[in-house]
């Protein structure tokens, strides 16, 4: 039968989510074997090279005009058919997580989070369903942060998931990674892609401009909008 | 604080005890009118638009502020470590350990050996409470016993702190600022006061002093290393500190080691300064990813320090010297 672990891995740009999947994925001997990943961005996406460089079998999907985060989901079943034919155990997506307001997490997968401690002492808060759902959460770049810098960074985080274990792990090093690895190893398995359900709802948007209007004006704003409150 | 006390009682109560539920409102954007209300009838009167665009629902929110108030009060409870045991594992060709290492509060250790010998994993394994599950297999006791579960939860992570030499501050904010904020975060009673003590502490252990309304980022490499070490002293959380070959750092050595040792943080230090290895306790040898020799600093190495410390003085000395635009005449020898 058909079965894989299917792990979300999501986070802001730049925050290292490329460099720790890889390091968790060397983390382990003989993982790189059974292990694809997949990455959703947007525009374009230089990643798949540097997956291939460390010999990691990978894909890229690019959202083109379409929000990022619809994309994933209608695309996963796909993603996990290719898992299945390729026979691997794991599969780990990365999404580009641009706008805070969804997230790609899925019900029983294990949610990954990747923040970066140099972006910001507000940015948990700012950060959205995909910290406040994720089951681990990963902190990065946290070496060139002083301790108090990074407890403080810890504590916002908890305030928004008081439950996810925070790992703080260096991308250029790996150090860390390993821990990222015993969460990865203990996580469930999908074997039916449409037992899967999103833990959070996309935004119910469906206006003149998901459609192609380009023009700015009240007149031409047809569906569902909301008006600023100044 | 049990669930339902939590949710009857008036928040105004809440904000007293947990200053920080304040941050779960205004990151939730819930407004409250009334104080005296209870977290229940505040919420009580939101509509529709408000789940949909936060993306949860009435049952989720109350679990979620549960879970947070708890969390928080969890946070605060303090564990204390008397002593830490790391019990041998193997090497990285599989080989067994030579030693163990036994860890006091107020001592200090040194970790010797070349770059790239396994110090970080030493240090990673001490940090995630090793139970033979990592590839040193090395095992952790925490006051002489196998740490349970509740308590790995609790502290997984929280037991090193590390001041290394390419830390810096990067927050756009104040000193005094800052230190409240991270006071705060750590529950203190009377923070301005913990704050002050800091600052006071720090620009003792630094050559030129910096004020309360400094920028962090414009803190000098010593000005920063010194707040760094004051911090963890006084506000962190870790009762382990690890000091990372910051022997250029522009700080008094000496007296920053003294005021970790009187808070009585375990200290460990890798360190490849002759004076400092002297100055601790004991020092343990890391070979090939294991855990080599342990040797405790004896009488003669002592007596050897203050050899080494008269010579460091001669040459502290012809620094001040030569910096202060002194010159050398052909008379003197």
């Amino acid at each position: 039968m058909n079965t894989c672990k299917l792990i979300t891995v999501a986070g802001p740009p730049s925050s290292g989510k490329t460099s720790v999947i890889i390091k968790l994925i060397e983390s382990i001997a003989g993982f790189k074997e059974q292990c694809g990943v997949i990455k959703f961005d947007c525009l374009s996406s230089l990643d798949e090279e540097q997956y291939t460089k460390y010999g990691i079998t990978s894909r890229t999907g690019l959202a083109g005009n379409l929000c990022p985060d619809h994309y994933f989901v209608s695309n996963i079943e796909e993603c996990l058919q290719w898992a299945y034919a390729k026979s691997f155990n794991y599969l780990i997506t990365e999404s580009a997580g641009l706008c805070n307001r969804c997230a790609p997490h899925l019900k029983d997968m294990l949610a990954v989070c990747i923040l970066d401690n140099l972006s910001g002492i507000n940015t948990p808060l700012k950060t959205g369903p995909m910290l406040k759902l994720a089951d681990v959460i990963v902190v990065t770049k946290s070496d060139l942060v002083s301790q108090a810098e990074r407890e403080v960074f810890r504590f916002k985080i908890q305030q928004v998931n008081t439950k996810a274990p925070v790992l703080f792990i260096n991308g250029i090093t790996g150090q860390g990674a390993d821990k990222l690895a015993t969460f990865i190893e203990k996580s469930k398995s999908v074997d039916d892609v449409t037992s899967l359900k999103l833990r959070f709802s996309m935004p119910s948007a469906l206006c003149s401009y998901c459609l192609g209007e380009t023009r700015v004006g009240s007149d031409y704003q047809i569906g569902i909008n909301r008006k600023i409150k100044l | 604080m049990e669930t339902d006390e939590i949710l009857h009682l008036p928040i105004s109560k809440i904000f007293e005890t947990y200053p920080v539920a304040l941050d779960f409102f205004k990151s939730f954007g819930l407004e409250y009118k009334d104080n005296e209300q209870s977290f229940l009838q505040t919420i009580e009167p939101l509509t529709d638009d408000y789940w949909e665009l936060y993306g949860t629902n009435k049952e989720e929110l109350i679990s979620t502020f549960t879970d947070f108030i708890i969390g928080i009060s969890n946070f605060t409870a303090v564990q204390k470590v008397e002593t830490l045991e790391v019990i041998a594992g193997v090497d990285k060709s599989g080989k067994h350990e030579e030693c163990s290492l036994f860890l006091r509060p107020g001592e200090i250790t040194c970790i010797v050996g070349p770059t790239g010998s396994g110090k970080s994993r030493l240090l990673s394994d001490i940090e995630w409470l090793a139970n033979t599950d990592t590839p040193t297999k090395r095992k952790v006791l925490i006051n002489g016993k196998l740490p349970d579960d509740d308590f790995k939860n609790s502290v997984g992570g929280k037991l090193v702190a590390q001041i290394t030499q390419n830390m810096n501050f990067v927050l756009d904010l104040n000193v005094y600022d800052f230190l409240i904020l991270h006071a705060q975060s750590r529950f203190l009673d009377n923070p301005e006061h913990k704050v002050t003590e800091v600052i006071a502490l720090a620009n003792e252990l630094c050559g030129e002093k910096f004020s309360p309304d400094t920028p962090l980022t414009f803190l000098s490499g010593g000005q920063s290393r010194a707040l760094m070490i004051a911090d963890v002293a006084c506000i962190g959380q870790a009762p382990i500190v690890l000091i990372d070959e910051i022997e250029n750092a522009g700080v008094d050595k000496k007296k920053a080691l003294e005021l970790l040792v009187n808070k009585e943080k375990i200290v460990l230090m890798a360190t490849h300064d002759p004076l400092l290895i002297l100055l601790a306790d004991q020092r343990v040898i890391i070979n090939n990813g294991g855990m080599s020799k342990l040797l405790f600093t004896s009488e003669s190495e002592r007596k050897y320090y203050h050899k080494l410390e008269e010579l460091d003085s001669t040459i502290q000395a012809a620094r001040q010297f030569f910096r202060m635009g002194g010159e050398l005449s052909c008379n003197d020898d």
